[in-house]
This record gives C-alpha cells, structure tokens and sequence, in this order.
C-alpha cells in the first residue's frame, strides 16, 4: 500500500494556448432525427494543464472527445492546436495531428488488439516516434523505462499478451504507452471507471506525474465529479452538449455557480456531508 | 437485539469451469441480518460479492454450483432445496433479488401490468386481473410510481424508471430479504437518488424487511445501509456498521479501501489516497494463509501460511476481522503513516 | 491461439463432426490406393448390376473341384430355385382343385413337393382357369421335375474339325471350387449402375470431386463476400450504399433460380467443374457479405481500432491487424457453411441436369442424375442412388456440425 499525495491547483490563466474551441457543434442525423450532441462548445487548455470535462452519460462528452482526437469531424466550429487552426482533412495530416494527441480510453480489455503481444504494443509506439532503426538494446531501454515508469516490470511482460493482465495493470500499460509517444495532449476517457477503487489511485498518481514530467496537457473524461475534483486544475461541466460551467476546480466544486452544477454535487453520495434524500421527490419523472 | 431474519452460516459455493477447474468464488461466508437493518457488501470486482448475491437465494445453475453451508431465512433453511421447490416458494415471498441490468430484463413487447401478474400468479395462481391491478396500482402509488406505467411497455420508461418498476415489481410480494447488486450503478446520479430513496421506503414502510446491498461504490453504501462488510477474495475481512467502517476500518484491506474514497467535499481534494498494488489472488487456489498477504504492507512471514482466525472486539463484540495482528497493532501502524 | 484449439476440440459437437469428416477425407485418400483404375469405367454391359460378389463363371468350371457331399445342399438348391411367386402358385392350384390346404407350411419345400407331386395332373381343367394358366402350371411341374433329376452337367466344347461336340468336363452336385482359386472374382459393394460403372468406386471418385467443388465455391464466396463486407463495414459512407445495394440486389433474386440460368446460358460443353464451381461461389456471397459487414461495423468503432488509427496506421494494415483477426473464426464458420452449402448446390443443380459436362468427372450430383435418369428409384435399384444421399448427407452433416461446435465455442451466448 502507498499513499498518493494531492497535487495543488495551479492557475493556468495565463499559460500557452495548447487546444481550443469556438463553436464547436457535433449533430448526427437529418431532418426529423436531427440530434444535437455537442452545442456550439467554446474550450481554452493550456499547456500543463489538467482539465477535467464532466458530465453524466448522453452529455456529449463522448463525442466531444472524438472531435478532439479527430476520430469524428465536427460540423461546425473551429478547433486550434499549439494556435494553429487544426487541419485533419487528409490521411497524412490526420497521422500528423495524431502525433501530437493520445488518449487512453474507458474499458482496457477493448483497447488492447487481443492478437498482438505487449512488446509490440510497445515497439510500435518507438517505431512511432521514429525510433525504427534504433538498435535493439536502446528499444528495449526505452521499453522498460517506460514499463518501470508505471511500475510494471518489462522482463515479465515480454511474451505475454495484454488480456492476461489485470485491468489496472492494462490501463497503467496505457500509460506507458503515453510515456513512450510522449504527445503534447493526452485525452483520457473514464479510464478508472472500469478499475477497482485501489487501483484507481495508483493510476491517477501516475497521470499526474506524467504531466509533471513532461509538461503534456491532460484531458480527463469523467463522470465522477469527486474525482474531477481531486485530480484536475480545471473544470468543465457539461450538460446536454453545453458547457454549464468551467473554471478552477475547487471554485467550481465548493462554489458551484450554474443550477445543475448544484445538482449534481448535491445528488452525489458524500461521507462527511450528510446525503439529502428527504428532497428526493419520487413522483418527478 | 432485533429478530435475525437472514442468518448465513459457511456459505461455501464455486464456479467450474469450461476445463473443469474449480473456481472457489464464496468461501466459507458467515454473516446475519436483523430485521429493519440493511446491510452492504464491498470489495473490488472479482471478490466474489457478486456471487454471493447469486448463492443466496438458493437457486444454482451452471457454472454455479452450491458446496456446503446454510442459507436461513426467517428460520428456514433454504440451502439444501431442490430448485424448482425454491423458485416456487421462496423467489418473491422470502428473497428478491435485483441485478444491475435488471431493467434490462422486461420484455419490451410486453406491458409493465404483464410482469405483474406473471410474479403474483407463480404464488397464487387464482389471483384475478382485477385484484393484481388493484395490488399494483396500490403498491406503485405507495412508491410514488404514477399508476399509468402498468399499462407502458418498457421501452417508454426511462433508465431510472424502469429499475424502479423493476425493483417495485420483484417486492410486489412483500419479500422478506432484498438483494439489490449493483442496483444504480449503470443510471445517473439523480435517478440513482430515486432508486435509493425507493429502497429505504420499501425497508421504512415495511415491504421488505432486510436489504443485502452490494456495490463498488462506497460513499454509496455508506449512506444506504446500517452495516458494511467488505470482501476480499471471497472471504469477509472485514464487518462493522457503515460509520465505523468508513471512518475507523481495522483490516489493512478495508484501511486501504476507505482510503480510495473521492467525494466533491471541501477537505477531499488535500487529502492523501490510498493505492494497494497487486492483484487479489487465483481462487482456483485460494493461498493457504491470509488471502491478502501477497498485498499487505504489514504482513509478516506467517501470514502466508498460518490460519487467519476472526477476531472480534467492540461493544458486545459487533466488530469482526481477520488478521493476525491485533486491533490496537494495527491502529498503532496506521498512525505511524 | 492453443488454448482456443484446445476449447474447440473440448465442444463434442465439433468432435464428432471432424471425425466424420476426417473418415470421409481418409476414405477418398486411401481407396484410390488401394483400388486404383478410372472411376467411371463401364465394367457392366447391363445395368444395374446388384451389389455383391461376383465369379466368372467361366474360370470356375476350370478350376480344380472339392467334392463335399453337404447335406443340405439339395434343400438350399431347392429353395433357392423354387421362388416365392412359385409356391404361392402352387397354392392357388390347390384351391383351384378344392384340395384342402389346411396345415400346409409354403416355406416348407419337402412337404409342399410331395402335395404338388400327390395332386397335380396335367389333364385337369380348374373351373376359370385360362389355358395360358393352365400352360404355365404345365412348365412349373416341368421345372419342378428337373429340380430331382439332372445329376450331372457336362461342359462340351466343339471340335474344329470335326464339328462334333466333345465332352471336356462334367459337373457334378457335389463339385465345388475355392473362391480364391477361381482366376476372376469380383466384389461389387455397392453393384453397378446404368452404365454398368462401380459404383462405390465412382461414389467415392464423386465425394471427392464434389467436395473439391464445394471448397472452390466456398472459397470464392467466402473471398468475395469477406472482401465486399470488410471494405463496405469499414469504409462506411458511399463505397457502403453501393456495395450494400448490388448484394440486396442479388439477395432478392432467390439465388438457385439465378444459378439454374447462368449455369444453363454457359452450356453444356463450357460447364465443367471449375466452372460450376465458380458459379455457385459467385452467386452465394451475398450472405457472407451482410454478416461480415455487420460485425465489422461493431468493430470499427472500438478503442482498438481508434488506437490503431491514432498510432497513424492506415485502412489495410488497421483491416488486416485489428479487424480481420477478430472477426477470423466468424468467417471460418461461414465458410464451412459455404462449403456445405456449395456441395448441395452443386447437387440441386447436376439433378437438373444443369451440372459438370457427364464425361469427365463424376460427382454427387450427377450421380443422382444418372440415378434419376434410368429410372433407378422406380425399378428398386437402391444402390445406384441411396448411398450417394447418405454421402451428402454425411458431408454437410459433418461440416454443420463443426460449423455448431465451433459457433459454440466463439460465441459465448451459446455456450452451455
């Protein structure tokens, strides 16, 4: 067992632009079936900086986070990396932008290709960042340097295939990966949501240092507004496609402006505080 | 002391798998629940909390298999009937039993009113239309369902809404113990209010006597029921109330899982989190000592081959654990940290 | 990869179902070897010879005899000689006559000669009897009086010069040749056809022809339609509306009816084999096709796959590493299925009289054609036709159960 300490917040009002939004919009369908779910969103990450999106499931945040890797075009609005607009329109450009963005995503034992071993898993994001004709003994290097960053011993993962590892075991793989391709952004999508609770922390430590050493911004996905809490520097809560609120953590969570910020703190089990559910109006639908 | 209504005594049950390997997921579980009080199970996934909803209510089928103990509810030892005898007369009346997806489970070509009578009528097959609607429509009123859902299909209802029919219509019966697995798990945190509060009308007005509630999250269970016990490789560490638990838990494992816990409160985001490394171990071969050796800060050499004994201590012995190292050792280290 | 072996050959269903197969692949291995010569040889003049062994005749009367002196062998000669027609007619005379026949077992031979050589007088005229009845029961007293005599056959050859017929040998009742002694022996299991060809022989050239056409067309099917499904699944937009509308296009045309026209505009001469082959593969990919599609839609938007692409991998390496490989024992599956169903179709269609041209190569199909044909299912010639639906039958029994036993295994909803 070991104690994972809190990092304070830290203002990042002031710091480079890494990516931002104007007017971002994401609607599937036509006509009648016409669904919204990202609402002409504005967004500011700076570089280094922890940003927490929270919301509950239908919010959008899904699909918000494919626009920002680029997995999904938006329809409208505009995006700017490093204060650049952001040019996917082409394969190569894509791969390009790819470079400078990475994401760990929700469920592990589905982002792993099952077939392929966990050293090519590995190999493959050296190869990535150029390191093809490097010689075999540095790639191991930087493998096991990457293995032992997320507390994983390399020598005992070679030869084994990433499914029979343990869930927290595969996300902190993730990780290493990360520290491998070293991107500019890191997006992570619920990646404790499928963990154990002892796990979790383990991993979350390991993000923070990630961004600690190499100064990557780091989009956290969630719908646990605890954890958001604990963890980021920034907040941003959305509600059906719409930023509600954003703003420091501990302002947005102790303070809460917006009246579904409220709800949901208030509808969110705590320990020290007591759990109002004598408001709870059962014939509300 | 209140009248147990559900004792278990040893409950030893495994899974075997598609090689024929034992898989030992509930392994020699004792615990009891008073009337009116609810108790909760936690522990990560894979402890066995799951399966031990499962082995409770009597009803085994493949890969489950049931190997010895006692299921006793009310004064009736269930654990040793046929399954056809248990479906009959105990599924409804004396245990019910709610999965997470259990909204999931209706039919959607079928009408809400349709479950109902399919649940009452396996227990009074005379029972008329007439007199279940009435029953229902009386029953969801109570529980603050508008009337208008019986005569829904389940696609209609919302997420929350339909595990709050769900849950409304297996207590249809007035069971008297409630198994609820993970029963918000998979909705938001308004609906998931709703179904709690549901769940503690049930308990305060009677329809349900004891409620065993299991679920990962623990500021959860802190605020739903009266005692926790926590699960570690199918076996309990760990029981006491839900206060005592969260903010003074005795075994290292339940000290490390309180821990874990994030709420957005002023105080959380300074504080220290616990992380325990490790994975629990393989329960086709469970370690011959304490299960949680491998993972334990404190564990000495003995731990992994000595017998653990339950301990008990507190006021008339309320509190139990399983550690070789006493209360006051223990408190001892965690104050060190 | 072994531990998923290892899990199909736990399913008993894809056990016995390769063990069928297995024997069936050994058999069309082994008894070529060890019967060797064309398969579609006319051995027989006649048609239909029935299954048995057969002794030429020719090479027995000079074979060197034994003298057995059996005591039954008059009763076996006798039975074998008086037939069931026979003795029923023999009884009718009896009644013709009004003589009781009460207490008279027909199996019996002994007690039914004795009645017949105590009763029967040529002269009589059985009230209602036709003279051609009559006649006929005058050969029957005549062949049932030669059953006691003639002792002894004497094979006589004729002389060149003299024109005279000399006395070579004589056969006697109690001669009998070895079997292995006799030059000329042939076993028939399954007798011949209707151009007097062995039909196990053909049977087992025919499954093994038959088979191969099944696993070309389920090749090309499974080919096309895995090719179609991949790109149409995961390309999406545009290039799926197209391919998606010439598969429902060929989904609606019933597919046998399209494959009896293209099989019959080739014609005769162009249609062999290989090219009923092909046929049937290009007319049943559409299947393949639709289910390959819909898994790989579920896949494409995996973490797996968004990770591939985010590691800058492009569309063949993301479809040949992180698409094919999960959807691999799903088309192994179909294309077991496609096997089967080839080998049927191919069946349906050489039935018709729309399969392989007739001289090169046998095949199920056209054995039933044949079968068909020459009337074997109404002159009860079942060896020529029962044995090639058992075949068939086997095969697609075989591979379908495979096709469960490994469904069972990849798909854990069915697992029990």
């Amino acid at each position: 067992m070991s104690e994972i300490k809190a990092r304070p917040a830290k203002d990042f009002t002031n710091a480079p632009m890494c990516l931002s939004g104007r007017g971002v919009t994401k609607v599937f369908g036509l006509g009648d079936k016409k669904t919204v779910a990202v609402d002409h969103v504005d967004f500011d990450f700076h570089v280094g900086e922890f940003v927490s999106i929270v919301g509950e499931s239908g919010s959008g945040k899904t699909t918000l986070s494919k626009m920002l890797l680029g997995l999904l075009n938006a329809s409208e609005g505009e995006i700017q990396f490093m204060g650049k607009p952001r040019d996917i329109s082409t394969g190569a450009k894509k791969r390009e932008y790819w470079k400078g963005i990475q994401a760990i995503f929700q469920d592990p034992f589905s982002s792993f290709n099952v077939f392929h071993k966990i050293d090519s898993v590995l190999l493959d994001c050296i190869n990535m960042r150029g390191g093809r004709n490097l010689p075999k003994e540095k790639k191991i290097e930087m493998m096991t340097e990457a293995c032992s960053f997320v507390n994983l011993k390399f020598a005992e993962l070679t030869n084994k295939y990433p499914f029979e590892l343990s869930g927290g075991q595969m996300q902190r793989l993730m990780i290493a990966r990360i520290f491998l391709l070293k991107p500019k952004i890191l997006l992570a999508d619920e990646p404790t949501s499928m963990v154990d609770a002892c796990s979790r922390a383990t991993i979350l430590d390991m993000l923070l240092d990630l961004r600690d050493e190499t100064g990557m911004t780091i989009i956290f996905i969630t719908h646990d507004i605890g954890l958001a809490y604990y963890i980021s520097d920034t907040v941003y809560i959305m509600e059906h496609g719409k930023f509600v609120e954003f703003g420091k953590a501990d302002e947005v969570i102790i303070n809460p402006q917006a009246a579904y910020t409220k709800r949901l703190i208030s509808d969110v089990p705590k320990i020290h505080e007591e759990w109002d559910l004598s408001t709870v109006d059962l014939k509300a639908n | 002391m209140g009248k147990k209504i559900l004792e278990v005594r040893n409950l030893k049950t495994k899974y075997i798998t598609r090689f024929h390997e034992d898989v030992f997921a509930v392994d020699g579980v004792s615990f009891d629940i008073e009337e009116g009080k609810s108790l909760g199970v936690a522990g990560e996934s894979g402890c066995g909390k799951s399966t031990l909803a499962l082995s409770m209510m009597g009803y085994y089928f493949p890969p489950l298999h049931y190997i010895s103990g006692d299921i006793i509810i009310d004064g009736k030892n269930i654990s040793g009937m046929d399954p056809d005898a248990v479906r009959k007369n105990i599924l409804g009346t004396e245990i019910a039993y709610i999965p997470q997806a259990a909204m999931n489970a209706l039919n959607p070509t079928q009408r809400i009113i349709r479950f109902v009578e399919d649940v009452i009528r396996v227990h009074e097959p005379g029972a008329s239309k007439k007199d279940i609607r009435e029953r229902a429509t009386q029953r969801f009123a109570e529980l603050g369902l508008p009337a208008s859902v019986l005569d829904k299909h389940a696609v209609e209802l919302s997420g929350g809404m339909k595990q709050r029919t769900v849950i409304a219509i297996s207590t249809i019966l007035s069971p008297k113990v409630l198994i609820a697995d993970e029963p918000s798990s998979a909705l938001d945190v308004t609906s998931q209010k709703m179904v709690i509060k549901m769940m503690r009308e049930l308990m305060e007005k009677g329809y349900i006597k004891s409620m065993l509630f299991i679920t990962h999250e623990l500021p959860l269970l802190y605020n739903v029921t009266d005692d926790i016990m926590v699960m570690y490789a199918g076996q309990i560490v760990e029981k006491g109330t839900a206060k005592e638990m969260v903010f003074d838990p005795t075994h290292p494992y339940s000290h490390g899982l309180m821990g874990s816990i994030l709420v957005p409160e002023e105080g959380t985001r300074g504080a220290k989190l616990t992380a325990i490394p490790g994975t629990p171990p393989n329960l086709k071969k469970p370690p011959q000592g304490c299960r949680f050796a491998e993972r334990c800060k404190y564990a000495r050499p003995e731990c992994r081959y000595t017998g653990i004994p339950e301990r008990f201590f507190g006021e008339n012995d309320s509190r139990m654990y399983r550690c070789l190292m006493g209360v006051d050792e223990l408190k001892e280290v965690y104050s060190h940290e | 990869m072994k531990n998923t072996l290892r899990q199909v050959f736990h399913s008993s269903k894809f056990v016995v179902g390769f063990v069928i197969f297995v024997a069936i692949l050994l058999t069309m291995f082994i008894y070529p070897l060890v019967n060797p010569g064309n398969p579609l040889q006319m051995i027989g003049v006649g048609t239909f010879a029935k299954p048995g062994t057969y002794v030429s005749l020719y090479d027995a009367t000079k074979t060197n005899t034994e003298t057995f002196r059996l005591p039954d062998a008059d009763e076996k000669r006798l039975v074998k000689l008086l037939t069931d027609a026979d003795r029923v007619a023999m009884v009718e005379w009896f009644d013709a006559m009004g003589i009781s026949v009460e207490g008279l077992d027909i199996s019996d031979t002994d007690a039914l000669l004795d009645m017949w050589k105590a009763n029967y007088d040529p002269a009589a005229k059985p009230k209602g009897m036709t003279q051609a009845k009559r006649n006929f029961y005058k050969r029957l007293n005549n062949s049932i009086a030669e059953i006691g005599a003639a002792e002894t056959l004497i094979i006589t050859e004729k002389n060149e010069e003299t024109g005279e017929l000399e006395e070579q040998g004589k056969i006697t009742k109690t001669d009998y040749v070895n079997t292995s002694a006799v030059a000329n022996v042939k076993t028939l299991p399954l007798g011949t056809d209707n151009f007097g060809r062995d039909v196990l022989k053909e049977l087992i050239s025919a499954a093994g022809t038959s088979l191969l056409i099944g696993l070309l067309a389920g090749a090309v099917a499974t080919l096309v339609g895995l090719t179609l499904g991949l790109l149409s699944g995961y390309v999406g937009g545009v290039v799926d509306d197209i391919i998606m509308f010439i598969t429902n296009i060929f989904t609606v045309i019933p597919g046998f009816v399209l494959l009896i026209l293209i099989s019959y505009s080739i014609g005769q001469e162009q249609r062999g084999a290989t090219v009923v082959a092909l046929v049937i593969g290009l007319t049943s990919w559409t299947w393949t096709t639709r289910s390959v599609r819909s898994q790989v839609i579920s896949l494409r938007n995996r973490d797996h796959v968004n990770l591939s692409k985010l590691s800058g991998h492009n569309l063949v390496r993301i479809i040949v590493t992180d698409i094919l490989p999960y959807i691999a024992s799903y088309v192994v599956m179909a294309f077991i299925l496609q096997v089967s169903s080839g080998i049927l179709a191919e069946a349906q269609l050489s039935l018709l009289g729309l399969g392989p041209r007739t001289t090169e190569v046998p095949t199920l199909g056209l054995m039933m054609n044949w079968a068909m044909l020459y009337s074997a299912h109404t002159n009860g010639s079942w060896w020529a036709y029962f044995p090639v639906i058992l075949t068939i039958t086997l095969i697609s029994f075989s591979l379908n159960l495979m096709n469960t036993g490994l469904d069972q295994v990849f798909n854990p909803t069915l697992r029990d």
